[in-house]
């Protein structure tokens, strides 16, 4: 297969980015969307130039640290798929592809495609987790979790922190990110001791951070390769009204 | 790619080490062994807690080893800094595991126990691992079980609410805890979780994008670490009062692997250059359900979890080069060959075990799949007898992942699977109480080599991970604290002047070199070699040839490579080209480990020691002991031994029949 990449090129966080057109000839329909680029850095450093840098860690589709925009869609046109593991076999012959990182005043670029997202982790510091230090626990049996909750929880905490709900907002808002945990830890009983704090304080850090505001376009949904539902979204709008209500603050 | 026959060059060099003038001690508790650990931690020393914020602890990886220690010593009030290669701790490759999680809970009445546990692992390990240790992670098995919970992780469940377990290779109990086919992300975010909470209550300082590049001995104790700051590409030290590694493994030594690709050896591989004894750098992992290669441009092979094999069937066809495809070959013409060869275990033979059985059908001429490297998993049996939501309940995103890469659909067709790089048992040589052979560095998870043995049994990794960082490293790190006597160095003292000096020197020197080949033409390279005379199957002839050939190899490398940029500024490659020359190093004494342990044991298959229908041939009389290997700057590696006692399971050849 032969394509023609539009890549973004920026050398540092305050250096002004370009696109650059290159020319692929040599693409296997089998290789992933990253080894397509590896072997296109490889093509880069025999010829002296930089190579192009992305993120990547585990292609495995779980780690979450993958991060281009293709063709305008965060992780590229395969529903459900991270960037890692879509594979050439869904581009055709000929095809011009268009790659970018993630765009969010919250997530400044560090060079090329890679980005920082350490905004996320200070959201999860905020309240993203239960109050439970090492041998505090008690027998894991003596805690009953309906299975429809347990399951629930888990479609919520599958979330992979990759930040494509943010890179598909229009408003760059964290909101998918922010609800998949509180709905995770909300859903369980062992969470409900911190619910409402937790809820104000993780949207709080959301918005110290500089995401926008959820408008309810459901871009975030539709981009998330975990399928994170945006009745998360739902469920964390009820808690911090819960929260109002009983006056609990950051 | 073909497995070929080493063909050793006329005149090999002989490979050569020196036995040690060491004793190792590991410190094992006396006493009965349900006894040991009890003891140990009443024997050991505390820190008030009034006092443990003046102590700085380093701890370097934030997998499930890394991220549960910072965040235990955090809540006890240590001052802690934790540092990771990625840009959030939530992203170690601890996160991949797919299975689950070992523990001897016994909530199906199956005659389980801690005893039983104790008894498959030491067993599953093929007699080549520690008994009090292995002892003492099956008792904390159950505890990381509550903790778990506790956090949140959303394990599966019944419709009583209670816990669901399945079963797992070299196991006849149902014991493994697991969370759809996401375990071990769920368990290292709540591990991330408990991180987060401590970064925010400041006990905890986070380090992302942050690489350990050598480490800073002082007076014989381990005091810091010299680190490269990925993004601004900083070098500097950071000091404290002990220093943690839970760095992982070193698969990716064989470049194909189902390790993630920044996974590397430098922290330990360092270490070691530094005094850290490494233990049994020979026992690699190979798991036997991977997806197959599809061509030389491939970055990694993707593990389809163990869990598969609960209600997939192994099969090929039993006549060699078979070219129909799966569906057109009739019961009769198939070879179901782990259910024939071992009618005990069955599918659910352990890894070492089920891969040398796949590997041996292959080399029959009876795989199947492009290049006839692979063999089939079948599920229409389970779906018939279970229906496709079960299934797909059960395995879903593991399905939906095999037909993303291959393009094929696993409810109609067999999955094809081949065996691949995935795990390392060996590491550095910790004692009964995780400390290396430096005082001060201690090692946890996978980068230590205390608890697998020759071969580690499934959903047993996260176990060990977990009860080195929850349970057993801020008991014991603390003990250490308790009683060393170290004086106060800071910055300016000579030796992290001069630690820094060297890693400097040597960041500069790979961007100097401006040769013709790229970092991962090399490692590739490195990676044919290993696989070809150091992976599934090793013999003497083909062990002396990588021997001879590795330091070409690496003379090529540092006088060849190109690494492109500069290293004040983020450059992947230069990331890439420092893990890949210490792979070198350390393959060289994988190979020599290989060589040296002549006997087959577990993942270690010398073709030389082998039963009459191709099982391992142990010789208990010359090798029941943990190879110690220490650097020697000046000549060949020094080898000591660390005698492995079996007190309460007799020594017996493995069997799964």
């Amino acid at each position: 297969m032969r394509l023609i990449l539009k890549i973004w090129r920026q050398p540092g966080p305050d250096a002004p980015g370009r696109f650059v057109t290159y020319e692929h000839n040599d693409v296997n329909p089998h290789m992933s969307f990253l080894e397509m680029l590896d072997v296109l850095n490889q093509q880069l450093i025999r010829k002296g130039e930089d190579p192009i840098a992305f993120d990547h860690d585990c292609r495995e589709g779980i780690c979450g640290m993958c991060s281009m925009v293709i063709n305008g869609v965060p992780h590229g046109p395969q529903r459900a798929t991270t960037t890692c593991q879509l594979h050439m076999r869904h581009f055709k012959d000929g095809d011009v592809i268009t790659i970018e990182p993630w765009r969010a005043r919250a997530f400044p670029v560090i060079k090329d495609l890679v980005v920082d997202r350490s905004a996320f982790d200070r959201i999860i510091a905020a309240g993203g987790y239960i109050s439970v230090n090492t041998g505090a626990a008690p027998e894991a049996a003596s805690i009953l979790v309906p299975k429809t909750d347990a399951d629930r929880a888990f479609d919520a905490a599958a979330c992979i922190g990759c930040g494509a709900c943010v890179a598909a907002c229009p408003n760059a808002s964290a909101m998918l990110f922010t609800a998949a945990k509180v709905a995770h830890l909300n859903s369980l009983p062992q969470g409900q001791p911190e619910r409402y704090q937790r809820v104000v304080r993780m949207v709080a850090q959301m918005e110290k951070e500089g995401f926008g505001h959820c408008t309810n376009h459901g871009e975030c949904e539709a981009a998330c390769p975990k399928e994170i539902s945006l009745d998360t979204i739902a469920q964390l709008n009820r808690d911090l009204l819960a929260a109002a209500l009983k006056g609990v603050r950051a | 790619m073909a497995i070929e026959t080493p063909t050793p060059p006329a005149r090999v060099p002989p490979a050569e080490w020196e036995l040690a003038d060491v004793v190792l001690d590991a410190k094992i508790p006396s006493g009965p062994i349900e006894r040991k650990w009890e003891k140990a931690k009443f024997e050991m020393k505390l820190v008030s807690p009034a006092n443990r914020r003046r102590f700085t602890i380093l701890v370097v990886g934030s997998g499930l080893a890394g991220a549960s220690a910072a965040a235990t010593l955090g809540e006890m009030g240590y001052h802690v800094k934790c540092f990771c290669y990625q840009d959030s701790p939530r992203r170690a490759h601890s996160i991949a595991a797919q299975g689950g999680i070992n523990a001897a809970k016994n909530y199906r009445n199956d005659g389980d126990s801690v005893y039983r546990l104790f008894y498959d692992t030491i067993k599953g390990g093929d007699f080549r691992s520690r008994e009090a240790n292995v002892y003492r992670l099956a008792e904390l098995s159950v505890n990381i079980i509550d903790q778990c919970v506790a956090q949140g992780v959303p394990f599966a469940r019944e419709y009583g609410g209670l816990l669901d377990t399945r079963s797992f290779g070299g196991a006849l109990v149902s014991r493994t805890f697991y969370a759809r086919g996401q375990t071990g992300q769920q368990l290292l975010l709540g591990a991330y979780q408990a991180l987060c909470r401590q970064i925010q209550a400041g006990t905890v300082q986070m380090f992302p994008r942050t690489e350990m590049l050598d480490l800073i001995v002082i007076d014989g104790a381990a005091r810091g670490i010299v680190t490269r700051d990925l993004v601004t590409g900083e070098v500097r030290s950071h000091l404290g009062d002990a220093v943690v590694l839970c760095t992982g493994g070193y698969g990716n030594i064989f470049y194909l692997s189902t390790n993630a690709k920044g996974c590397n050896a430098t922290a330990i591989w360092r270490a070691h250059r530094r005094g850290a004894a490494f233990a049994n750098p020979c026992f690699t992992q190979i798991h036997p359900t991977c997806i197959p290669l599809s061509g030389d441009y491939q970055s990694k092979l993707t593990l389809m979890s163990e869990s598969l094999r609960n209600d997939g069937r192994v099969w090929v066809p039993k006549q060699p080069g078979d070219p129909r495809p799966p569906n057109e070959i009739p019961e009769a013409e198939r070879d179901y060959y782990l259910e024939r060869k071992y009618p005990t275990y069955g599918n659910l033979a352990p890894r070492d075990i089920a891969s040398r059985a796949a590997k041996q059908v292959c080399d029959e001429g009876r795989g199947v799949g492009p290049g006839g490297l692979g063999v089939y998993l079948d599920f229409s049996d389970a779906i018939k007898r279970l229906g496709v939501e079960r299934i797909r309940e059960r395995y879903g995103n593991l399905f939906d992942m095999y037909e993303r890469i291959t393009g094929e659909d696993p409810y109609k067709v067999p999955m094809r699977i081949y065996p691949a790089v995935h795990y390392t048992m060996g590491g550095l040589w910790v004692d009964y109480y995780l400390m290396s052979t430096i005082p001060g560095l201690f090692v946890g998870g996978e980068a230590n080599f205390s608890d697998h043995g020759a071969n580690r049994l499934g959903a047993s990794a996260l176990m060990q991970g977990l009860a080195d960082g929850y349970f057993i490293l801020p008991l014991t790190v603390g003990n250490y604290l308790a009683q060393a006597k170290l004086p106060k160095v800071d910055l300016d003292h000579p030796v992290v002047r001069a630690v820094e000096g060297e890693v400097q020197a040597r960041i500069k020197r790979l961007l100097e070199i401006n040769g013709r080949r790229t970092v991962d033409e090399f490692h590739r390279a490195l990676g044919r070699l290993m696989w070809d005379y150091c992976g599934m199957a090793r013999n003497e002839p083909g062990l002396r040839y990588a021997l001879a050939k590795i330091p070409e190899l690496r003379e090529e490398f540092w006088q060849d490579v190109r690494v492109p940029g500069s290293g004040a500024e983020l450059n992947q490659e230069l990331e890439k080209a420092g893990r890949v020359a210490d792979f070198f190093e350390l393959a060289e004494l994988l190979a020599l480990d290989a060589l040296h342990r002549d006997e087959s044991c577990g993942c270690h298959f010398r073709e030389e020691h082998q039963t009459e229908d191709g099982e391992a041939k142990r010789d208990d009389e010359r090798f029941a002991y943990v190879a110690a290997w220490f650097w020697n700057a000046a000549g060949p590696p020094r080898l000591a031994k660390e005698p492995l006692v079996f007190e309460y399971i007799p020594l017996a050849q493995r069997s799964y029949k």
